[in-house]
């Protein structure tokens, strides 16, 4: 369903993707893995549209995405959380899922200011929709705090709930388990497992937590100072001698 | 520490000489053909001094007082109180609106002609502060030529009532529209703007539109203004002595009462009351919808608003354009209130006053916005005798506001959302 095809991207005189190829099928989940500055984020950028990539190409469902503005993408379905969490940090827990919603609504003015039956039938759905995955991620009982007020974990699981009310096709994660406790990384774990078997979603995720890349990976590609590395299963990558020399021996 | 604030407070001290001695210490005077320089009375030398003690004495206490000022909220005895459940907060805000609309609605009748007008200034202010909340308090855009969507509102009517005798109320949604299509035009080329960057230019663009309204002498009148503008009428009603146009009837004629020149004001105040209550219930349903959402959003986090779907582009200019649509409501008011307009009344500093309201009032709440556009407009006429010192007490006030509650009078309050878990 994604296809990114010798994938470059050039800071001036830096190279941070050089050549990256990778593919996603439907109910998969693959994972970008790599040394610090490896330019796995970067990639992520390219693929949701925040950098015009420089080199290559990305095609989602055969239609070529590259060059596209952000939001457009997004709206095919391609959406992602961030390695630095970004919230609305101002507004309530339902009302970063209600935003998230925009395209579900009825954004018509009107309709909104005299309430028409379409509008409100429209948005007990966005509120129910977001009843649902707060209640899902654990967060019901804290629907009406102001989401900078939550804790680290909390917000990485909102984040997440955010992307999937919009009900995307493909979800892109970027270090969704940085800064949390094994406990919490155990239920993410879980989440992301059910994400792809109960909501039919495929993810992408980048990750620097070695068990749980290879626990939940259908396919994992290593990228090493811009270049693709190696790629396949779990098993193969723990055994390519390639990423144990540049990557795992390290760690 | 403590000679590092001897140091500061001796160099503030210093400051304050050399700069208000010059200003206020020497007096050029015309003695015959020439002009020589003298040295001010006394009192004003006395009183530079002092002004220097005072900052020197300030700065070398200002960790104190400052941290003593930091105390004053905790005087405050509702500061601590637990919040009001929900649906008795409700109701209690619902019991509280209405007396407030109903004493607002019945008071002109019982006091002084100046009063009422005074009030109608403050609900024009009121809209527009409102009308500018929703650019600067919830979208995060800082405007600072947010006065050129007034004075298109007050131009619109001024100009059709004089080419085309266009009456108030027929002038009242043009001018709102026209003022909104100028916010329309404006969010174009501010869209990658952010920032120190857009206040600039939308301060630029303030001040185009004034210029313009100066130098187009062949429509505006250029400096001159543009006079004569109409009262509004009531159902073909109107409230002159005389009827000035043809068709219409007088109102104090019909019913039978003696001529006042108080019911033109009263009835002024009524139309700018019932426009400013529309301007808050429409905006804040706003804030409830679709788009008041995405406003916020976009103050929040650009960046994740985009990776969610929302186009910029429509999200600022939908604020924009609604934020000027409320400013032409308030122009087309004024204009009708003060029956003469000139480019005068549409300077950079009305922005600024304007700006002030919202940041005083608390970036995003309504009822604080409200509170600082009564205190803004009403508190320098109070101030009468103190007229030459009005911008300074102003700015004085805001510094204070800014270091005491940065967050405003009364900080906007998220509004509660009732889940309710299917099973
Ligand atoms: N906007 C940018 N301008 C210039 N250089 C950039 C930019 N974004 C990323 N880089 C550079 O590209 C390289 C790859 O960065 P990237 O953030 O993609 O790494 P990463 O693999 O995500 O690392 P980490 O594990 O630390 O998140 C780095 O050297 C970084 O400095
Ligand atoms: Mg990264």
């Amino acid at each position: 369903m994604l296809e990114v095809r010798n994938l470059s991207m050039r800071f001036g005189g830096l190279l941070a993707v050089d050549q990256v190829s990778l593919d996603v099928q439907e109910h998969e989940i693959v994972s970008i893995i790599g040394p610090n500055g490896a330019g796995k984020t970067t990639v992520f950028n390219c693929m949701s549209g925040f950098y015009r990539p420089t080199g290559g190409e990305i095609l989602f469902n055969d239609q070529p995405i590259h060059g596209k503005p952000d939001y457009k993408i997004s709206r095919l379905g391609l959406v992602r959380t961030f390695q630095h969490v970004r919230l609305f940090n101002k507004m309530t827990v339902v009302e970063n899922l209600l935003v998230a919603q925009h395209r579900h609504l009825n954004t018509n003015l009107i309709a909104g200011l005299l309430g028409s039956p379409n509008y409100r039938k429209r948005e007990q759905k966005a509120l129910d929709r977001a009843t649902y995955w707060l209640d899902r991620v654990g967060l019901l009982e804290l629907a009406n705090r102001e989401a900078g007020n939550l804790a680290y974990g909390q917000q990485r699981r909102l984040e997440i709930a955010r992307c999937m009310v919009t009900e995307p096709r493909l979800l892109m994660l970027d270090e969704p388990a940085a800064g949390l406790n094994p406990a919490e990384t155990r239920d993410l774990n879980q989440l992301i497992i059910s994400l792809k078997e109960d909501y039919n979603v495929s993810v992408v995720l980048i990750e620097h937590d070695m068990s749980l890349v290879m626990e939940i990976s259908d396919r994992i590609n290593v990228i090493n100072q811009g270049r693709p590395l190696a790629s396949g299963t779990p098993e193969e990558v723990r055994q390519n001698d390639d990423v144990i020399k540049a990557y795992l021996g390290e760690t | 520490m403590a000679a590092q604030n001897l140091k500061h407070a001796l160099f503030c001290a210093i400051i304050t000489l050399i700069i208000a001695y010059p200003i206020l210490g020497l007096n050029l005077e015309a003695e015959g053909t020439q002009v020589v320089l003298e040295g001010a009375d006394t009192v004003t030398v006395v009183s530079i001094a002092l002004a220097a003690i005072v900052v020197f004495l300030f700065q070398l206490f200002r960790d104190t007082i400052m941290a003593s000022l930091g105390r004053i909220p905790r005087l405050n005895p509702l500061a601590n109180r637990e919040p009001m459940e929900q649906g008795r907060r409700q109701r209690f805000e619902t019991i509280a609106l209405v007396l407030l609309v109903m004493a607002a609605l019945a008071w002109p009748f019982f006091v002084s002609r100046g009063s009422v007008d005074l009030a109608t200034l403050v609900l024009i202010y009121v809209m527009l502060a409102l009308g500018l909340n929703v650019v600067v308090g919830l979208a995060g855009l800082l405007d600072l030529g947010y006065v050129a969507f007034y004075a298109v509102g007050a131009y619109t009517f001024a100009l059709l009532s004089q080419y085309f005798g266009i009456s108030f109320w027929l002038a009242l949604p043009l001018g709102a529209c026209l003022a909104a299509l100028f916010g329309l035009v404006l969010g174009f080329p501010v869209l990658r703007l952010r920032g120190d960057y857009l206040a600039i230019v939308t301060l630029g663009f303030g001040e185009i539109i004034r210029i313009l309204l100066n130098n187009m002498t062949w429509l505006t009148g250029g400096p001159n203004g543009i006079g004569g503008i109409p009262d509004p009428t009531l159902f073909g009603m109107e409230f002159g002595r005389r009827i000035k146009e043809e068709g219409n009837s007088s109102f104090h004629e019909v019913f039978g009462i003696a001529y006042s020149s108080e019911h033109k004001i009263i009835f002024l105040y009524l139309i700018a009351l019932v426009l400013a209550v529309f301007t808050a219930v429409v905006i804040r349903r706003f804030t409830k919808m679709p788009v008041g959402r995405s406003w916020e959003a976009l103050r929040e986090d650009e960046i994740a608003a985009r990776s969610l779907g929302l186009s910029r582009t429509s999200v600022k200019l939908s604020a924009f354009t609604i934020g000027a649509f409320f400013a032409g409501f308030a122009g087309t008011v004024f204009a009708s209130k003060q029956g003469f307009i000139s480019p005068e009344s549409f300077v950079f500093l009305e922005s600024a006053i304007i700006l002030a309201i919202v940041v005083l009032g608390g970036m995003g709440s309504q009822i604080g916005v409200i509170l600082a556009a009564i205190a803004v407009v009403i508190l320098p006429e109070l101030a009468r005798e103190f007229s030459e010192f009005r911008m300074l007490i102003f700015g004085a006030a805001m510094v204070l506001m800014m270091v005491w509650r940065p967050q405003g009078l009364l900080p906007m309050r998220r509004i509660h959302i009732e889940l309710k878990k299917q099973e």
